[in-house]
């Protein structure tokens, strides 16, 4: 047998990292994992992003396109469109693992609840921005609409209401993977429970859209926005444990 | 003993209804302003009430579940969650009925009324939740988990539409209240009058909740046979 030469190995390697060294590495394996999946087949983001499109086309029969108008309504109605596309990319990212038993797998990994949750999190964070600032610009050139003159506030609102939408998505995906009626359920138990974060987004997106700058009554919403994230990201890290070993 | 205190629970809520009943019916004058419609305030507040009591209930058992796995939790929030529901149903429908001759209109999309809304299809979410699982465990942790991010939904809701001028009357009961004494007494003993009847068909439903549950473990036991 050739001596083959071996290098020394390193034996301080530590027994557990500690978690705030171990927890980015995983959550950002976990992320990866999804969005590489995501692009190999694209179903969820082109089922996604055709379904907004759908809804951008119907809106025109329901009012009178002018510009005026849409102005009026435009938050409600892009955030109606994110958040009905939204829920496609969100039923698609537990609903994934199923196959091979992969959700199994990834529950006996060795990494915490709160890992998957945030990595799985901010993968679908990814894939809806990405839908969402497609939609954006077919927005502005099919009802007319000049949404630029208010763009890095508009982005700031658009990131932070993605997020509530992705926090309550990811842990009720988690919530309804298993259960009958999953497609029919999702929807159902998330909307009503975004519906803070989601008046405030409309209330921003129509007066920044207008081009109003982010001040005044503005910050109440933006306030509301920022505590519905911030609560529902502690609540979620706490009890995703509990979702997924049940 | 549970079977007769439950009995007497329902006796005193039963005197209780008769006796605010014949108060606010047939003792109490019509209000200046409002005339006759203005005694469903005595059940409308006590009805929110009630159902507010419920959820706190029902959040409550959802983490005693969560930390103790002691089914007897789980029966009792299901139990409660139903029994605050129908309590918030008569507070949107006896609101509604008030809207209707004071206001002219069933419904306004004013703040406080779609709260409550809300408050209700988060609840009712919470029920047909259940419906969709089988296995008893895991029903009862995710309905757990739900109603734990329902209830603090509930505070965001009202919170958030607080900026906004209600088209709701502002709350006679307390903070400028302008009742009479006579009439606190009366919407606190209707307000007792309910949680006691809440109490009461809590527990009818809390027991055949449980005799479900043992039902469905014999049926499983038989299959396993």
């Amino acid at each position: 047998m050739p001596a083959i030469e071996t290098r020394p190995r390193r034996r301080t390697r530590p027994a557990a990292r500690s978690l705030w060294t171990a927890l980015p590495r995983q959550v950002a394996v976990i992320a990866w994992k999804d969005l590489r999946a995501e692009m190999r087949t694209k179903e969820a983001v082109n089922a996604s992003f055709a379904f907004a499109l759908v809804i951008l086309l119907l809106f025109s029969f329901a009012f009178d396109p002018a510009e005026e108008q849409t102005r009026l309504i435009s938050g409600g109605l892009l955030w109606i469109v994110f958040a009905f596309a939204g829920t496609l990319v969100l039923n698609r990212s537990f609903a994934r693992e199923l196959p091979n038993d992969c959700l199994d797998a990834l529950v006996a990994a060795p990494v915490s609840g709160a890992a998957i949750f945030l990595g799985k999190a901010l993968a679908n964070f990814v894939l809806l921005t990405a839908v969402e600032l497609v939609s954006l610009p077919v927005f502005g050139i099919f009802y007319n609409v000049r949404w630029t003159e208010q763009f890095w506030p508009l982005l700031l609102v658009v990131a932070l209401a993605t997020w509530g939408v992705t926090v309550i998505g990811t842990v009720f995906s988690a919530l309804t993977v298993n259960i009958r009626l999953r497609e029919v359920m999702l929807p159902l138990l998330v909307y009503p429970v975004l519906i803070p974060a989601l008046m405030a987004a409309m209330q921003l997106t129509t007066a920044l859209v207008a081009g109003e700058p982010l001040a005044g009554d503005l910050l109440a919403w933006l306030r509301l926005l920022v505590g519905f994230d911030v609560i529902f990201t502690a609540l979620a890290l706490l009890l995703m444990e509990t979702v997924l070993v049940a | 003993m549970r079977e007769k205190l439950l009995y007497a629970l329902g006796i005193i809520a039963a005197l209780l209804i008769a006796r605010n009943l014949f108060h606010i019916f047939l003792r109490f004058p019509d209000e200046a302003s409002q005339g006759a419609i203005f005694r469903i305030i005595f059940f409308h507040v006590p009805a929110a009430m009630a159902a507010f009591v419920g959820a706190l209930v029902a959040l409550g058992a959802s983490i005693g579940w969560l930390t103790t796995r002691r089914m007897r939790f789980d029966s009792l929030a299901v139990a409660v969650t139903e029994v605050s529901l129908a309590f918030l149903a008569a507070n949107l429908i006896t609101g509604s009925i008030w809207g209707r001759i004071i206001w002219g209109i069933w419904w306004t999309w004013d703040a406080r009324l779609t709260s409550a809304l809300v408050c209700w299809l988060l609840y009712a979410g919470y029920l047909m939740l259940r419906r969709a699982i089988e296995e008893p465990t895991q029903r009862a942790t995710i309905a757990a988990v739900y109603s734990i991010f329902a209830f603090v939904d509930v505070p965001i809701v009202i919170f958030s539409i607080k900026w906004w001028r209600t088209q709701h009357p502002q709350p006679v009961f307390w903070g400028g209240g302008s009742f009479p004494a006579e009439w606190y007494v009366t919407a606190l003993l209707n307000l007792l009058a309910m949680v006691l009847l809440g109490v009461v068909l809590t527990a009818v439903r809390l027991r055949q909740e449980e005799t479900q549950r043992e039902i469905d473990a014999m049926r499983r036991y038989a299959h396993a046979m």
